[in-house]
């Protein structure tokens, strides 16, 4: 007979020997299949870094940068690389913040004023939870420009400047280009319920083309947005556009388009890499382009210059950055940049 | 027979409802998994009368992919939810599974394989981990897996664009090994008229042997055990320790086989993905009959549960009534086919 605590000891000494042995043969098989398992082509030793460009000489400046930006939306990748190749050339210490919540992207700002910065570029998505905290900025003295969305709102918050399309315009050219292609029956894919800028590009190519018909997705859930739109395709064969409203909707709806064995064609707003690779193979026809690269860019570069220079870009009107078109003629200029992830 | 003639009071022993036993049907009727059964026939047929693409048998591939993509991962959670935990953790560990597979095979230049396979250990290590921090803590799993749902999210946008300087994972199609993963984990079968995604079969399979464990084995009595009460059930010599780690796990493993089918199905994971699915997953193991309290359910519940929430998402659709409403008549479905299962057992009950 043992006593007890001989037996713990032996448990706890099988269980060394066992974890022992266990590792061994994790480390062993690891690092076995790391030998074997290297990739011949593709990964990160394929893709290509971009230069970096000159440096300003003017001291250096902290700009808040405040998106309502979802987490893991790749247009904003875009739009965040922009802004930080202007920072990198004027010397601008960047701070990029994001809440997709209209009422904590307000509070952004406010914390952007504790912090005395010496500008604030700020999305205007949602402008009435905006005003408030943007007008103080402007009166306690930070200039603020405004990106992307709220195109009419931005002039009456005291903001020096806006640099975006307006929704409403861009999802009318896709509309007149819909009515150009001879399209019959668009899907306009909506990602998240309730948000003004979406809507409003799907109203807008409602209103240059008239049988446009909504549909909404969980834009957090991949397997269900594809089967959602599979359905819809399903439901109503006479739909032969299906119009998408962000890069990885487009390249999932090109899936369902596959699943429902329609002969619907793919369109859609924004790009990224994948995207235009996609528009290059045929996949799909083309993509309303809204430069969000320029638009972080022209944003930290505009309150550089007002700092240093006081210009203002665009000399009190809005900067319009799109729409343009990328398709099968053009892709080939754009797809060089997008290659670095800047497109 | 011949007892019974010879002690006269044994008839009106037989009728004491106590020991009386239950016709088949009340039995039948009192299973949890009934309720939901039910509750999926009513919407299926309610979309069946209005909506004609529901009718169509090749859409039933589409209707199944839907309910599949829920149900692989309410089957782990309910069994989890049996034995007496939650795992709010489980729709961004999903995505996580995913990056880590394609970020690893990326970065590294590795054979997408070898992705895979840290993926699932790191899914397994996440689920351990939850099991491990819960019981050593002793705060409820609401709050320890918050925790984690927390952290993953994090992480998943910090690493993802710390190693791509993205928020998306590049696209590993070209990459050594992605064509047989995707085999694997994003391949479709043809039967038919009905193209099935290989997501309907993980999810058949996981299923069936989920149900044959909880209800055939001394590990499916250990699992009610510990949701039961874990004082009683360790008092008895059941592993509630071992039990609760174990379920964590298997909502790992779960995690990593879905995470895998949304790599391979669409060749690159958003980071951001994956919020807010944990409740589907709950909610679908409760729609199937899993107390939240703990110690009572059923896997296939679990399953019909899925089911129920894919036809509903999807005969939505398929009715093409107004998209504005869309959420709305989610919910009005959802809570028409709980109260069918709640009246269903009451009834049983009554019996």
């Amino acid at each position: 007979m043992s006593v007890p605590g001989q037996v713990a000891d032996n448990e706890r000494q099988n269980a060394v020997a066992r974890t022992t042995r266990i590792a061994v043969l994790v480390t062993g098989t690891v690092a076995a299949l790391t030998l074997a398992a290297c990739s011949s082509g593709g990964g990160r030793q394929t893709t290509q870094e971009s230069a970096a460009a000159g440096t300003a000489t003017t001291p250096t400046m902290t700009i808040a940068f405040i998106t309502h930006a979802a987490p893991g939306d790749t247009f904003w990748d875009l739009v965040r690389k922009g802004a930080e190749a202007a920072a990198l050339k004027d010397n601008v210490d960047l701070q990029y913040q994001a809440d997709p919540d209209g009422a904590n992207q307000a509070n952004l700002v406010q914390s952007a004023i504790d912090k005395k910065v010496d500008g604030i570029a700020v999305t205007l998505a949602k402008p009435d939870a905006m005003r408030a905290n943007v007008t103080k900025a402007g009166q306690s003295g930070i200039p603020v420009v405004a990106l992307n969305g709220g195109i009419d709102a931005w002039k009456s918050m005291g903001v020096l400047g806006y640099f975006g399309q307006d929704e409403k315009i861009a999802g009318a050219a896709a509309g007149e280009r819909l009515t150009a292609d001879g399209a019959k029956k668009a899907l306009c894919v909506i990602q998240e319920q309730g948000h003004v800028g979406l809507e409003a590009r799907c109203d807008g190519a409602k209103s240059t083309f008239a049988e446009t018909e909504k549909i909404y997705v969980t834009g957090t859930d991949m397997p269900s947005v594809q089967a959602a739109i599979t359905a819809k395709l399903q439901q109503d064969p006479a739909i032969d556009r299906v119009l998408t409203l962000g890069a990885p909707f487009a390249l999932t709806a090109v899936k369902s388009v596959k699943d429902a064995s329609s002969a619907a064609k793919v369109v859609t707003f924004d790009t990224n890499k994948e995207l235009v690779t996609a528009i290059k193979n045929g996949e799909i026809e083309w993509a309303v382009d809204q430069q969000p690269y320029l638009q972080g860019y022209l944003a930290v570069d505009s309150l550089w210059l007002y700092k240093v220079n006081g210009n203002t870009i665009g000399g009190g009107q809005a900067t319009l950055t799109g729409p343009a078109f990328i398709d099968k003629s053009n892709v080939a200029a754009v797809e060089k940049f997008a290659g670095n992830g800047t497109r | 027979m011949t007892a019974a003639a010879t002690e006269p009071g044994r008839t009106e022993a037989a009728r004491d409802d106590r020991v009386a036993r239950r016709s088949l049907a009340a039995r039948l009727l009192s299973r949890p998994e009934v309720g939901s059964l039910v509750g999926a026939v009513v919407i299926f047929l309610l979309f069946m009368a209005v909506a004609v693409p529901f009718r169509n048998v090749a859409n039933v591939g589409t209707i199944l992919y839907g309910a599949s993509a829920i149900g692989i991962m309410a089957v782990p959670v309910a069994l989890l939810m049996i034995g007496g935990e939650f795992d709010l953790s489980a729709g961004v560990a999903v995505t996580t599974s995913g990056l880590a597979a394609s970020l690893i095979a990326w970065n590294f230049g590795l054979n997408v394989w070898v992705g895979v396979a840290l993926a699932l250990v790191l899914s397994l290590a996440i689920g351990a981990f939850n099991g491990w921090l819960l019981l050593r803590t002793g705060l409820p799993s609401f709050l320890v897996t918050l925790g984690t749902f927390f952290v993953l999210q994090g992480i998943n946008l910090g690493v993802t664009r710390l190693l791509t300087g993205n928020v998306a994972t590049a696209d590993i199609s070209d990459m050594d090994g992605f064509a047989a993963a995707q085999r694997i984990f994003g391949s479709e079968v043809v039967l038919g008229p009905v193209t099935l995604k290989v997501t309907v079969l993980y999810w058949v399979v996981l299923t069936a042997l989920a149900a044959h464990v909880l209800l055939r084995t001394r590990t499916g009595n250990w699992i009610f055990a510990v949701g039961g009460d874990a004082a009683a059930a360790r008092a008895v010599g059941v592993p509630v320790r071992g039990t609760k780690i174990g379920l964590f796990m298997a909502v790992g493993f779960c995690c990593w086989l879905s995470g895998m089918h949304l790599l391979f199905q669409f060749n690159t994971v958003q980071s951001g993905e994956g919020i807010g699915k944990e409740f589907i997953f709950i909610i679908a193991a409760v729609i199937g009959g899993c107390l939240l309290t703990g110690g009572y359910g059923s896997v296939v519940g679990a399953s019909v549960g899925a089911l129920i929430f894919g036809m509903t998402q999807l005969g939505i659709n398929y009715a093409g009534w107004n998209p504005d409403w869309f959420k709305t008549f989610l919910g009005v479905m959802l809570l028409l086919a709980t109260l069918v299962n709640v009246y269903v057992k009451r009834k049983a009950d009554l019996r």
